[in-house]
């Protein structure tokens, strides 16, 4: 039973990997560059739904709105601001652009409200828990897992469905071919940004939930273990992300569940080291050839 | 009569630099300048090694790695224990944080250098964190809350690892394996074709690299009192990088250059740590956005001294494509 309640929490901590894994794989199909700043979208997210929540008194959901839709013009204006000038620039230029971004915002953050941390109110919605062959999960982990469900459902209707989801995957194909057929490439980035970063800013809310404590520098880490989870899954393909930051947080919980709960955070990186040797196209990946 | 010039200044250089590392001992054992600037000394001497190893693995090969401040651990903890949990003199210490970070980096590199670009970015950064959280969970190096250790950086020690590692790298990079190195920054697949053994040179650039931080690390331990894992998180990798880019990639006197003048900066800006971050983050994103190949673009300082003379397909050749 130990091990299946080990599961359940690992199901719900990697569904928040998931949500962010996501921003990270399409951006990364669509414009090749390592959003070094996800994570802080991810940070600024948490801040926004704990603000909206202490300060305007809403309910969870419209905090995850609000959260979302400022997470979604934030990613744009980091797009249109520092990634787009540099997009035909070596890619060593656009990843330190990157950290500099994510430094700007970590330390931004710090200079306006400080370093220290804030608890996210735990009476949000009621502190239940069902008992379901013996596991016990509680009413967040089940929020959180129903809202990232839902997410990546819309999500994948959005990609796979509608006119700009067309656009998306034909950019992230052929850039030039898609502007040849008449796509609005910028657009097409913008909107892929302001999609990753929405779900960026609800696994901020989401993350707030779970762990109750949020502070200026929480993305670095969760940032680079959903990088992990993208890898894992294979960068660049969208149903890779999810499984991948799903396996990444069951992989977790189970090696603290083992005792070894301070070597944590070491396994996310262990396992992006032997999946980029055994298989650096990821679970999902197919290998490409190199063309000279 | 080409090489002799070449050696008439290589040598005078090497004269001037050590009367300077006179003038520095005379005025740091005479107490003419404080401890305050000492200090700042030995910082940018420090981030000087680092800069220029780093240097070697990202501006010479053109492997973009941004895990070095695991080779700085490994080194300065390897070092740390021949001297204090040992007791054995501190240049063991030295050589052992080199050979100990030179090794980690033939352990890292071989299975990793075989990735490209991103790729290996985020493979060295992995590394580095995974070096971190090693040490955190040994408790002979005394985990979360670090390891005291006495000061035994001197002026002397210092200056001459600075000197022997900007001489190593320069001459290493004017060499039959620095131009090989060089023809696989700028073209792996060419440089292979014309019959060099890429992975070789990759991970030769890699292990001389870490060897080198590993010095760094060794000189950082014994001037800090106390070493922790947090002091070798990923900013920390970040911080040499930024030297690197911001001198130009591909550029040695400006990777030192811009070491000396960040460090300058950041010591003075010490008092306002968020602001000196957003400052340092501020300026990386313009520079990248206004002039990516950084300061010196792949010249070095004494192309400006030459007009018009540099050899043709040098390191000095002004001619060179940046780095990817």
């Amino acid at each position: 039973m130990e091990f299946l309640q080990q599961l359940v929490n690992g199901v719900s901590l990697g569904s928040i990997y998931a949500l962010i894994a996501l921003g990270y794989t399409m951006v990364y199909g669509i414009v090749k560059l390592i959003n070094f700043a996800h994570g802080d979208v991810f940070m600024v997210g948490a801040f926004i739904g704990f603000y909206s929540i202490t300060i305007l008194d809403l309910g969870f959901f419209p905090s995850l709105l609000i959260s979302m839709v400022t997470c979604a013009i934030l990613g744009v204006l980091i797009e249109r601001i520092a990634y787009k000038p540099l997009r035909n620039a070596t890619r060593i230029a656009a990843l330190i652009t990157a950290i500099g971004v994510s430094l700007l915002i970590e330390y931004g953050m710090i200079y306006v409200r400080g370093a220290q941390p804030e608890a996210y109110p735990g009476n949000l919605i009621p502190a239940t828990s069902i008992d379901f062959l013996g596991v016990k999960v509680s009413s967040q982990s089940l929020l959180i897992l129903g809202t990232s469900l839902v997410l990546m459902i819309l999500l994948q209707f959005i990609v796979h469905k509608t006119k700009i989801g067309k656009a998306m995957r034909a950019v992230s194909h052929d850039m030039d071919a898609a502007r040849l057929m008449g796509i609005n490439v910028n657009n097409t980035i913008s909107a892929t940004f302001a999609i990753g970063s929405a779900l960026a800013g609800a696994a901020g809310v989401a993350f707030g939930m779970y762990y109750t404590k949020i502070e200026p520098l929480m993305g670095i880490i969760p940032g680079l273990k959903a990088f992990v989870a993208a890898v894992l899954g294979g960068i660049g393909i969208i149903p890779g992300a999810m499984v991948g930051g799903l396996l990444l947080g069951v992989i977790e919980s189970l090696v603290s569940a083992a005792g070894f709960s301070l070597w944590r955070d070491g396994v996310a990186f262990v396992v992006l080291i032997l999946i980029l040797i055994f298989r650096p196209a990821g679970l999902f990946g197919k290998n490409v050839r190199e063309k000279v | 009569m080409n090489i002799l010039k070449g050696a008439k200044g290589f040598w005078s250089s090497i004269v001037l630099a050590v009367v300077f590392g006179i003038v520095m001992q005379f005025l740091i054992t005479g107490e003419i300048i404080n401890f305050f600037y000492v200090n700042t000394l030995y910082f940018i001497g420090i981030n000087i090694i680092l800069a220029a190893s780093l240097h070697l693995i990202i501006g010479i090969t053109g492997q973009f790695s941004i895990g070095h401040a695991g080779f700085l651990a490994v080194g300065a903890y390897a070092s740390a224990i021949i001297t204090m949990k040992l007791e054995l003199p501190f240049s063991l210490g030295l050589l052992a944080g080199g050979v100990a970070a030179a090794i980690a980096g033939l352990i890292i590199g071989i299975p990793t250098l075989r990735l490209k670009g991103d790729y290996l970015a985020i493979a060295t950064l992995g590394f580095g964190e995974i070096v971190r959280i090693i040490f955190l969970n040994i408790e002979y190096v005394g985990g979360a809350s670090g390891m005291t250790v006495t000061q035994l950086t001197t002026w002397p020690w210092l200056f001459g690892s600075i000197l022997l590692t900007l001489l190593v790298i320069r001459n290493f990079t004017n060499s039959t394996h620095g131009r090989a190195c060089i023809s696989v920054r700028e073209n792996e697949i060419a440089a292979d074709a014309m019959g060099i053994n890429t992975t070789y040179y990759k991970v030769i650039a890699f292990a001389i690299g870490a060897f080198f931080a590993g010095v760094a690390g060794a000189l950082y331990a014994h001037n800090f009192f106390i070493i922790q894992p947090t002091n070798f998180g990923f900013l920390k990798s970040f911080d040499i990088l930024i030297f690197v880019v911001l001198g130009g990639l591909g550029s040695l006197s400006g990777a030192v250059l811009s070491a000396i003048l960040l460090t300058i900066v950041s010591t003075y800006l010490q008092s306002y740590p968020e602001l000196r971050m957003i400052i340092y983050s501020l300026v990386l994103i313009i520079m990248m956005l206004y002039r990516p190949q950084g300061i010196m673009g792949t010249r070095e300082l004494t192309s400006f001294f030459k007009f018009g003379k540099s050899g043709k397909g040098g390191v000095n050749d002004d001619s060179k494509q940046p780095v990817a």
